[in-house]
């Protein structure tokens, strides 16, 4: 082979391997977008039996039960409509705490209790000192303001 | 009007003039981005939720804003470069490309380590990271494409097309925490509202922001007066500048 | 730092995120000190290659 074809074959080469990266990220992407579950969807029965999906809610105040000497943890996820149970045996990110808003990963089993494999939290968009997040949040129980989101 | 953007952009004329913008930019990229570090880490307060770890924001947000800037930059260089033959054009499409590369890294990188600790995962296939991700493979497709083409004309050819295609990209990357369910978090200074971030937290944010830009121009210079002696290495005007060196 | 004493120490705790912290910081510095490098290695390349060209036109000659 000359010098140019060469060439041409590492371009050809070349397009093809980010076409295939491409390819494969869309598809892991795509996947995790088919398989998201509201808490509601699930009380629907629309999530699948048998498969691992995605539930994103908020976790209810005063669900969140940790076993003694385990790392096995209980709490119950809300769309502020239905609400789900899950169970999970692991490390939580640190944001996970009671309101945060979550991502379990896992399946649903016979009991309706989602078994999940892993957890995500989520963050706002807010970044604020904590004694504003206080004064805020004081203020809003008060009723004198309204949302906390801009400052 | 034509015969003086022709003076104007011949790489002869860049070349010598670009030398002496490089020491202001990249003198003021430092001075901004110390006093930027300074004010992030001594006069900004922890996060009412994050605590200390969203200091990582302030190199996080600037590299992930210029990922793109620079995206752009490259897409219309490259444009001007296909449209009009201006040389310039080409040379600086293709010197912005690497320095693009470096801040979607570290975009990508801080990302990964800011996601560790805060959602629980160093990856997910979100729809913000994997279109960023794209984002570095559409970098690396142009840089391969003019590293693998001898033909220089032709290199430019179809590594400016591909910047072109790439461009859909960039408002996917921005929007898709609006459009998707992503476990990344919205737009926190670029919504239209007011930015809801306080304020001894924006102020580094934007002097870090204003900081990378002015690396990036001082860098892209840099580049391009490598690329303009590169390129034009058959010419006159190299071969003397290089008897004098 | 909540209005008490500063302390070092502390401030490279980052809170118990030091390691994210200062992986993000360090990485980020390796890239640009990296950006900074080759750009400087690349020219001395390209002159070295003219002049070597140079040089070769002039036996020629």
């Amino acid at each position: 082979m000359n010098k140019r074809s060469r060439r041409k074959m590492l371009v050809a080469m070349l397009v093809f391997g980010v076409g295939i990266a491409t390819v494969l990220a869309l598809t892991a992407f795509e996947e995790n977008l088919l398989y998201f579950y509201s808490p509601t969807q699930i009380h629907a029965g629309e999530a699948p039996q048998n498969r691992t999906f995605r539930v994103g809610g908020l976790v209810v105040d005063g669900s969140v039960r940790r076993e003694q000497g385990s790392l096995a943890v209980q709490f119950e996820l809300t769309d502020n409509a239905e609400v789900v149970p899950v169970t999970f045996t692991g490390i939580l990110p640190d944001l996970f705490r009671e309101g945060q808003g979550i991502v379990a990963m896992g399946q649903i089993d016979s009991n309706g209790l989602f078994v999940a494999d892993e957890v995500l939290a989520k963050h706002d968009e807010n970044y604020m000192p904590p004694e504003v997040a206080d004064a805020l949040d004081a203020a809003h129980e008060a009723g004198k303001t309204g949302m906390p989101t801009t400052y | 009007m034509w015969a003086w953007i022709q003076k104007f952009s011949s790489p002869k004329y860049f070349y010598g003039m670009s030398a002496k913008l490089i020491p202001w930019f990249a003198l003021s990229a430092l001075l901004i981005a110390l006093y930027g570090l300074y004010l992030g880490f001594f006069v900004a307060p922890p996060d009412y939720q994050q605590g200390e770890s969203y200091r990582i924001i302030f190199i996080h947000v600037p590299a992930a804003w210029m990922s793109m800037f620079v995206y752009v930059v490259m897409a219309v260089s490259a444009a001007i470069g296909l449209i009009w033959q201006i040389r310039l054009a080409d040379v600086i499409a293709a010197s912005s490309a690497p320095i693009g590369a470096s801040f979607t890294f570290i975009a990508l990188v801080t990302g990964s380590l800011w996601g560790k600790p805060m959602w629980g995962t160093y990856w997910v296939w979100d729809a913000r990271l994997t279109s960023e991700l794209i984002l570095l493979f559409l970098y690396f497709g142009y840089m391969a494409l003019q590293a693998s083409i001898e033909d220089q004309r032709m290199a430019d050819k179809a590594s400016g097309l591909l910047a072109i295609v790439g461009v859909v990209n960039i408002p996917i990357i921005h929007y898709s925490v609006e459009w998707w369910n992503t476990l990344h978090q919205g737009a926190t200074v670029t919504k239209f509202d007011k930015p809801s971030i306080h304020i001894d937290m924006l102020i580094p944010l934007l002097l870090m922001a204003l900081a990378f830009k002015l690396f990036y121009l001082a860098m892209v210079l840099v580049r391009a007066r490598n690329e303009a002696l590169y390129r034009d290495r058959n010419r006159r005007w190299v071969r003397e500048l290089v008897e004098k060196l | 730092m909540n209005g008490s004493e500063f302390s070092w120490s502390e401030f490279f705790a980052m809170g118990g995120y030091a390691f994210f912290v200062w992986w993000s910081y360090g990485l980020t510095l390796a890239v640009i000190v990296l950006n900074i490098v080759m750009p400087v290695v690349q020219r001395r390349k390209v002159i070295k290659r003219v002049k070597r060209a140079i040089r070769r036109e002039q036996l020629q000659e």
